[in-house]
């Protein structure tokens, strides 16, 4: 199907036209084609209609609950993720192994599960709501059920990128650093943090960037309040389901390229921590 | 016999220095109990709720509700979806590494770049675009419905956007394996004579398997959870186009709780399943 014509170092294997056509071919059907749909049913909007929809007030409101949401749940991620890579890689206990697969649960658990499991447990009556809400602090059905939801269904990212980091860290600078008198605080914030800052970094920026499109597990716990809990992609389905289809191709035209960014971020972030790792 | 007996002695010593060597500070200690009790509250509470629930009436009427009509349809449509996707990912995983892993051509980063694309790309949206491909507003509408042919909301429709969203599941697993395993091995094969299909069956395959088989498992898990990408292209017709997440949802809306946590909990099983085979799979990649 296709040569290769481009020999930078020559290759004696065989099968480079025959996968090359098999991916390529896949590509444009699987990935490349429903996306020019879109970007195509997009642009035939025109640009005025399309900037009144996604400006308008409801839009709007559903970008702030969207982002300041994923603000929170990366927070919650990054320091979770943070403790948990810690302990699992610097100390020995009973039950390690466990926490260690526990922590690609979310990535298993299908989101809706996630969804009904986290609305249940925290609703009134739930396991955890029981208690919170005679305390005044409300999250089913609210904002920062929206955010736990977010949290829960990106939390293995900063755990993954961090753990691996932490293991490869070798000890010398440590101890050395250790000999020269500093407590075990200044040991972590002058050496341990620069060199797994990077990796965390990447890690809470995946995080973000998942929790920016998430979807299944949040339509059970927001409620889906319009201007109080409804975030974007919520706001993409409820068009559907009003066959108001201009307007949901605009809404998800802005998810598409937030997504996009947030991959040359995620890209970028990954390249310097690569760069960062062949230097220490 | 005299080595023996120093051992015994030495033993005590030993295990001093390592009961020494164990005491633990108070902030080890309560950073330790820190990351369990939080993880069992975070992690652990959601999948206990979902078999306590579940199985809390009897399992009587967990059985009842699972052999529901719709349910056990919703479970068939999802076995189906994950036997006809999964396999298909793994061919096009296999693809992909073995042309950029094995072949040095320009474009090759921004190739491995697309292929990861649907991982950023939030699944209604994902279910958007096909809706604006296929469906009768898209772009191949007017055609298909000249031609009478029906893909938005019917199964095929899951089966694609499925395919869509786990584009890279199995070739982000082979491909930095395959990198670092290099080609002497498959190049002293076809050297020797093997074709292609024989250096990969006898050369290539046993050397990826695991990691092959765990890109699988994670596929899987992902066609049979998804939601939001399937619920825009399905239909969610009861009966017809649901799937298990699908059901799930419309059962609690419903406020069949019992209903919804008997369906849950399959798909929360599923997902402890992939955990295990994970962890096996892991192991055995790595020696």
């Amino acid at each position: 199907m296709f040569s290769n014509p481009f020999k930078t170092r020559k290759s004696v294997l065989p099968g480079f036209g025959v996968t090359m056509g098999v991916t390529l071919l896949y590509l444009i059907i699987i990935v490349a084609l429903p996306l020019a749909a879109m970007v195509l049913k997009t642009a035939s909007l025109g640009w005025a209609e399309f900037w009144s929809i996604v400006t308008s007030e409801r839009a709007l409101a559903t970008y702030r609950i969207t982002l300041g949401t994923a603000a929170i749940a990366t927070l919650i991620n990054a320091s979770f993720g943070l403790l948990i890579a810690w302990v699992l890689v610097r100390y020995e206990f009973p039950g390690k192994r466990l926490i260690d697969a526990l922590v690609d649960l979310p990535f298993a658990l299908p989101t809706a599960i996630a969804g009904l499991a986290l609305v249940t447990v925290f609703s009134r009556n739930g396991w955890f709501g029981q208690y919170l809400e005679p305390l005044g602090i409300k999250v089913a059905y609210a904002p920062l059920g929206i955010a736990i939801a977010m949290a829960f269904t990106s939390a293995p990212f900063v755990i993954r990128t961090v753990q691996p980091v932490l293991e490869d860290l070798s000890d010398d600078v440590e101890q050395a650093a250790q000999t020269l008198g500093a407590r075990p605080w200044q040991v972590f914030r002058h050496v341990i943090w620069p060199m797994i800052f990077p990796a965390f970094l990447a890690g809470s920026a995946l995080s973000f960037a998942r929790s920016l499109g998430e979807f299944g597990a949040i339509v059970f716990i927001s409620g889906n309040l319009p201007f109080k809990t409804e975030v974007t992609s919520l706001l993409v389905f409820i068009r559907l389901d009003e066959f108001d289809y201009p307007s949901a191709a605009a809404l998800a035209m802005v998810m598409l390229i937030v997504a996009f960014l947030m991959l040359l971020t995620t890209n970028l972030i990954q390249a310097w921590q690569l760069r960062y790792a062949e230097r220490s | 016999m005299q080595s023996a007996a120093s051992l015994a002695v030495g033993r005590p010593s030993v295990q001093a220095a390592r009961t020494r060597k164990k005491k633990r500070g108070f902030w080890q200690v309560a950073l330790i109990l820190l990351a369990v009790v939080l993880s069992a509250l975070f992690l652990g509470v959601p999948l206990a709720v979902v078999f306590a629930y579940a199985f809390g009436s009897g399992i009587e009427v967990f059985w009842r509700e699972i052999t529901e009509p719709t349910t056990l349809h919703a479970i068939g449509l999802t076995v189906l979806t994950a036997v006809v996707v999964v396999p298909i990912n793994m061919v096009f995983g296999i693809c992909v590494a073995w042309a950029v892993t094995r072949f040095r051509f320009p474009g090759r980063r921004l190739l491995i770049t697309f292929v990861e694309i649907p991982f950023s790309v939030s699944p209604i949206v994902a279910g958007v675009i096909y809706l604006f491909l296929y469906g009768s507003q898209g772009l191949l509408g007017p055609f298909l419905e000249a031609h009478d042919i029906k893909i938005m909301f019917t199964v095929p429709a899951i089966f694609l956007v499925s395919l869509f969203v786990t584009c890279p599941f199995v070739a982000r697993e082979l491909i930095p394996l395959m990198e670092v395993q290099g080609n002497e091995d498959e190049e002293a094969a076809i050297s020797l004579g093997a074709t292609g299909l024989q250096t990969f069956f006898y050369v290539t395959l046993p050397n990826i398997k695991w990691a092959l088989l765990y890109g699988a498992v994670l596929c899987n898990a992902r066609v049979m959870g998804e939601f939001g990408a399937t619920s825009i292209v399905s239909g969610a017709i009861r009966g017809k186009t649901s799937t298990l997440p699908l059901q799930v949802e419309q059962l609690f809306n419903d406020y069949n709780t019992v209903g919804a946590f008997a369906a849950a909990s399959t798909l929360a099983f599923m997902a402890l399943v992939t955990l295990l085979l994970k962890y096996v799979l892991e192991r055995r990649a790595h020696g």
